[in-house]
């Protein structure tokens, strides 16, 4: 386990997804005071050295993180302005009662935007771990473009298209799922199809994902306890989880093997693995978090291995061998086995594996609302929480031998 | 002669044995019958002095004498002598005597008969003349009565054959005669002793004509029995007899067998089809066993009294009649024993109502009962053990019967206890957390009561009364898998699991289950562990002395499962009334324009709401647990630790913020603070007291405020009011939970979290907060 204080509240994290060989996660912190700023975090998996590297990102505090996965550089934010007339620092402690302010005004705007970040970020602002206030000029990231979505409410998450060229990307602003076109250079973005959720109420995205199979034609979407599936060619719905969760759905994710099968959590403290070819039962559920599960995430290699955080300040890490793409475990490969029928009672001989929690991580402090596994390492993941603590930890070895032999 | 005197007087005769011996001696020599002495002879011969010896030497002697003897012994000697020669001659003069009368008489007699032989010679020439004249007379008449007698023999062997023959030639007309009386015995028997007559002379034309007669009317006669046969009509007596005579008439004793027992079906089927109208279970078995077992029975007897036990005799006892009989009747009795057995079967089946068991045990119990009879005449069918069967599948039936009556019991109970909760809310409002306890010790009671009542029905079975509850099989398996087992383990079980899925399906939907009853519930879960489950099963074993030879589930682990149900089933109740409070916290932060709002003036109703939901949930768990365990606090709690938490601290926590520098000094004392403040479990288990489910409670409530509370973004008076929110809630919540600090610690953060996420963080001074939380 190897942590790192960020000094800053946060709760976006994100894998470089375009970077495959260091491992390295970005996060973006929360602060209504100070100048937000996206921090970078390498780990040296060699030396079990954890390096931050900071940019300062002014627009605002940041919700949501998204990595390009095909440009290192690039990423995406979703960062709260606000619009709020300058307070003077003079009303601060003064009368209890004081004469109505003027603060109809006040506005707090959810936005998206596109960012580059600077070259030479590496080399200039790299800071020693002992020594986080030693920022002097941290460099800023550079604004490629708006995903400017001001006629359509606040924007509460950017998802990039899977494996894609980084050319497109989802936004989810309030209740429209809006897929935008990038140019080249990605300095352009124009809306090319929306789709929008129509209902009675105020129905919000909460959350979604970009599925990475049929071609990535597929979108999931979360509001309040529904879990929506989204045509991205038409922009129609396809199929709707209704009462996914017993509350508020927190986070989905794909499973990268299988491609019917999408896990959700949510306020009831459960995470759920569905197949949306059937979506009247879960596949599974798991319960065993104390409080809302705010994050679930697949292991980009190894979909058995789900990792969940939650607000009870817990991270868990499942072993979901049951509904996993390799239910016997690692099958080994046909040429491997000159026999054929040596390979089928193998087969038979090995008893599919019981679901299991691995590992429950409780060093943090205070709600865990993001965790990620590492793009480059499939055996490392960091965890965050609401304190700026990030820990990141690895599969303990034993089951990652389990796995591969 | 003085000495001879004194010799006879001194020496009686008779009482001189070795005299009288000498005596008897020499009158033996005298006549030459000395056989005897001649051994004394032998011995004595060669002594010559010997004077009684017959080689005595006088002289001899003499001299001896002389030479030895001295003059007084010689004077002796002689005197002796004298006297002895005296003696002898008397002797001799005696004995000389008697043999002469003797001699005299026996010629008297030798003369007389003499004269007699002489009579008799003439009378028995007389006699053999008249022999010889009778003799020929004799002869002569058997000589002349030769002749006649051989005619008279032989004329009676004709008369004998002739009646024979009249026997046979009127055979046909008498056969006849009888078939027209019907007395086919006569027949019959009148057949058999001819038929082999007939058989031997059948070359003969005339009795060839006889036998092909008798044939035709025999064929007829036993063509006219099995018509009989088949009709049925008759009573078995008729049957028996025709059977017995077809037998003899060399009827296959297959066929007959075939026929005997097809007629008997259709008797018993038309028993049996009368059975299938009885509504009444004991009617029914009643009747099958009076018609159907009886009939059975009555064929059993007779089958067996015809085909198997009668003696065998001449030709039929080769046939082996009675080997192939009896297992033509095992077949034809397990047939129609399943027939019958399926019929009761469904009968037994359609026996669902479970009100009243005796009928049917007293039912099963005949049934058992008559089927021993069967058992009695046939032994080695398998019928009563397959009776036996169907009685131990029908009392598996009824257990499961009374598992479901007992299983749709209890939930009509629950219905009706879920009716009693809505009920009076709807109508008096607040009234209905009043009768809890009341429903909770009547659904126990009522559930006991039911229990009790399906055990006594059960016990029917296992009555000493009953012939089946001797067998195996309901003196130990049906006590212990049975009743125990899947009767009052399963409806625990059933209990247990149907508390249970009060959790399951509903709990995500929210609010179908109302929180009071799964607090009833959960109540009489616990009941149970403590006590009730002890009870039954205690109640159980004696009533059915229940022997555990095969492994039965153990109280402990039906009370584990029992406290489980309770366990989840409050946490439930917690989940659930944490969520509908949490619902009107999250709706209040987020709905809410925090940025925009006015400064505030009041508490906001909802926080008064959660303070009264609060108030009333802990009323109604009060009322079915007890009050638990909280640590000690001061007098008056709310207001010092909020002076503490909203004081200093509260002004050294947030106050460095403002300047970057002291940004890490904020992180840092508000980790430092966490690592002393143990984590807390929001949806954790709670314990069986009325604190510890409050305190759950609130946990999830204030849980919920504060992820909520950072979700937005607060203006100066949004984060005041939320302080002002705060506080009212710690003026009113500290009561109810166990540990005070725990209260202040989420409030803290919900405080603190707002602060963070304010723009324009102002705290509001503690004194004009008061006031506010005071004003209500």
């Amino acid at each position: 386990m190897y942590q790192l204080y960020l000094v800053l509240q946060a709760r976006a994290l994100t894998s470089q997804t375009a970077e495959s060989d260091a491992i390295r996660f970005l996060v973006g912190t929360q602060s209504l005071k100070f100048d937000n700023q996206i921090h970078i975090i390498d780990f040296d998996d060699e030396n079990n050295i954890i390096s931050k590297s900071v940019l300062q990102h002014q627009a605002g505090e940041i919700w949501h993180i998204s990595a390009s996965p095909a440009d290192k550089a690039v990423l995406t934010t979703c960062y709260n302005k606000s619009e709020a007339p300058a307070l003077s620092l003079s009303q601060l402690g003064a009368s209890v009662f004081p004469a109505q302010v003027v603060s109809s005004e006040s506005r707090v705007v959810t936005c998206g935007a596109v960012w580059r970040m600077p070259p030479e970020w590496e080399s200039g602002s790299h800071e020693s771990p002992d020594d986080p206030h030693n920022s002097h000029n941290p460099q800023n990231l550079e604004l490629l473009c708006h995903l400017d979505n001001s006629s359509h409410g606040n924007a509460s998450c950017v998802l990039w298209e899977p494996m894609g060229d980084g050319k497109h990307v989802i936004s989810l602003a309030d209740n429209h799922a809006l897929l935008w076109d990038l140019t080249e250079s990605s300095t352009q973005a124009t809306i090319s199809s929306s789709a929008t959720l129509e209902g009675k109420g105020q129905l919000k995205f909460t959350a979604g994902k970009w599925s990475p199979h049929h071609n990535c034609t597929q979108l999931a979407t979360a509001n309040d306890t529904a879990i929506r599936g989204w045509d991205l060619r038409t922009m129609s719905q396809i199929y709707c989880i209704e009462n996914a969760h017993g509350q508020l759905v927190r986070d989905l994710d794909f499973n990268p093997n299988k491609q019917y099968y999408l896990a959700s959590c949510g306020d009831d403290c459960k995470v759920k693995f569905w197949d949306v070819r059937n979506i009247n039962e879960p596949v599974k559920t798991l319960e065993e978090h104390s409080h809302w599960v705010w994050s679930v995430r697949f292991n980009h290699s190894h979909d058995q291995l789900v990792l969940t955080g939650s607000s009870d300040s817990r991270v868990i890490l499942s072993n979901m061998v049951s509904i996993s793409s390799e239910p016997f475990g690692h099958l080994v490969d046909d040429d491997d086995l000159s026999d054929g029928e040596d390979n089928h009672q193998d087969e038979k001989t090995k008893e599919p594996l019981q679901d299991s929690i691995i590992s429950t991580y409780e060093e943090h402090e205070d709600s865990v609302y993001a965790v990620e596994w590492s793009s480059a390492d499939p055996w490392l993941f960091a965890s965050l929480s609401y304190d700026g603590r990030l820990v990141i930890n690895r599969v303990p070895r034993a089951l990652k031998y389990h796995i591969l032999l | 002669m003085d000495g001879d005197i004194c010799a006879t007087a001194t020496t009686p005769p008779d009482s001189d044995p070795a005299r009288k011996r000498r005596v008897h001696g020499m009158l033996k020599l005298y006549y030459g019958l000395n056989e005897e002495g001649k051994t004394v002879d032998q011995a004595e011969s060669m002594n010559p002095c010997d004077i009684n010896g017959t080689h005595f030497d006088p002289e001899v002697y003499l001299n001896k004498l002389r030479r030895e003897c001295s003059l007084g012994e010689l004077m002796d000697q002689e005197s002796c002598m004298v006297k002895q020669i005296r003696s002898l001659d008397s002797d001799m003069q005696t004995l000389v005597y008697e043999n002469y009368n003797k001699f005299i008489s026996a010629t008297d007699t030798i003369r007389k008969m003499k004269n007699d032989f002489k009579k008799m010679e003439d009378e028995m020439d007389c006699l053999s003349t008249n022999m010889a004249a009778i003799t020929e007379f004799s002869a002569h008449i058997s000589g002349t009565l030769q002749d006649q007698h051989a005619q008279i023999t032989k004329l009676s062997g004709v008369h004998t054959l002739l009646r024979k023959l009249q026997f046979l030639f009127e055979l046909p007309a008498r056969l006849n005669k009888c078939l027209e009386l019907q007395a086919y015995s006569q027949a019959v028997s009148s057949h058999r002793r001819a038929r082999c007559v007939l058989q031997q002379y059948s070359h003969m034309p005339s009795f060839r004509g006889i036998q092909d007669d008798c044939h035709a009317i025999m064929d007829k006669l036993a063509q006219e029995l099995r018509q009989k046969f088949r009709d049925g009509g008759s009573s078995a007596k008729d049957l028996s007899e025709c059977v017995e005579l077809l037998l003899q008439l060399d009827e296959p004793a297959e066929e007959l067998c075939d026929k005997f027992l097809i007629h008997a079906q259709s008797r018993l089927e038309a028993n049996l089809r009368g059975l299938e109208a009885e509504t009444d279970i004991l009617e029914f078995i009643d009747r099958g066993c009076n018609e159907f077992v009886s009939s059975l029975c009555l064929v059993i007897a007779s089958y067996q009294e015809l085909f198997v036990n009668r003696p065998q005799e001449g030709n039929l006892a080769s046939k082996n009649i009675p080997h192939m009989a009896i297992g033509k009747l095992h077949a034809f009795v397990d047939a129609m024993a399943t027939c019958y057995f399926s019929l009761v079967e469904r009968r037994i089946q359609e026996e669902k109502s479970v009100g009243d068991n005796s009928l049917l045990v007293r039912a099963l119990d005949r049934f058992h009962r008559r089927l021993q009879a069967v058992a009695k005449l046939l032994p080695g069918s398998a019928v009563p053990s397959q009776g036996t069967e169907i009685v131990v599948r029908a009392a598996r039936e009824r257990i499961q019967q009374y598992l479901a009556a007992l299983q749709s019991f209890y939930l009509d109970s629950l219905r009706d206890v879920r009716q009693a909760l809505a009920a009076p809310r709807l109508a008096t409002g607040k009234d209905a957390p009043a009768s809890l306890p009341e429903l909770l010790s009547s659904l126990s009671a009522s559930i006991l009561n039911q229990i009790k009542s399906v055990m006594a029905s059960v016990q029917l079975f296992t009555a000493k009364d009953i012939t089946f509850s001797n067998k195996p099989y309901f003196k130990g398996e049906f006590c212990s898998q049975g009743v125990r087992e899947s009767l009052v383990v399963n409806f625990i079980k059933f209990v247990c699991q149907s508390s249970r899925q009060f959790c399951e399906s509903v709990g995500d939907r929210g609010g179908s289950t109302p929180p009071a009853l799964l607090l009833l519930l959960s109540r009489l879960c616990l009941d149970y562990e403590t006590s009730t489950i002890t009870y039954i099963l205690t109640l159980t074993d004696e009533q059915f002395l229940v022997q555990h030879r095969s492994p039965v589930t153990a109280v402990a682990a039906l009370c584990g499962e029992a406290r489980e149900a309770a366990q989840k089933l409050l946490n439930h109740y917690v989940k659930v009334q944490g969520l509908i409070i949490s619902q009107m916290l999250r709706k209040s932060v987020e709905t809410r324009d925090w940025v925009n709002t006015i400064e505030p003036r009041n508490v906001r109703a909802v926080m008064k709401r959660v303070v009264e939901d609060t108030t009333s949930i802990d009323v109604q768990v009060s009322l079915l647990y007890e009050e638990g365990t909280r640590k000690a606090h001061s007098s008056d709690s709310s207001k010092r630790t909020f002076s503490v938490y909203s004081g200093s601290r509260q002004q050294t926590r947030y106050a460095p913020s403002y300047t970057p520098s002291a940004a890490m000094d904020t992180n840092f004392l508000s980790n430092i603070h966490k690592l002393f403040s143990e984590r807390i479990d929001i949806f954790s288990p709670v314990e069986f007291n009325k604190v510890s489910v409050v305190t759950g409670i609130i946990k999830i409530s204030l849980k919920t405020f504060l992820e909520c509370v950072r979700l937005r973004t607060f203006g100066r008076y949004g984060l005041q009011q939320i302080q002002v929110d705060c506080n009212y809630l710690q003026m009113y919540l500290w009561r109810f939970v166990s540990d005070e600090n725990l209260v202040h610690f989420l409030l803290d953060e919900i405080v603190g979290s707002t602060a963070h996420r304010c723009l324009d963080p102002a705290p509001m001074e503690q004194s004009v907060i008061e006031v506010i939380c005071e004003r209500g």
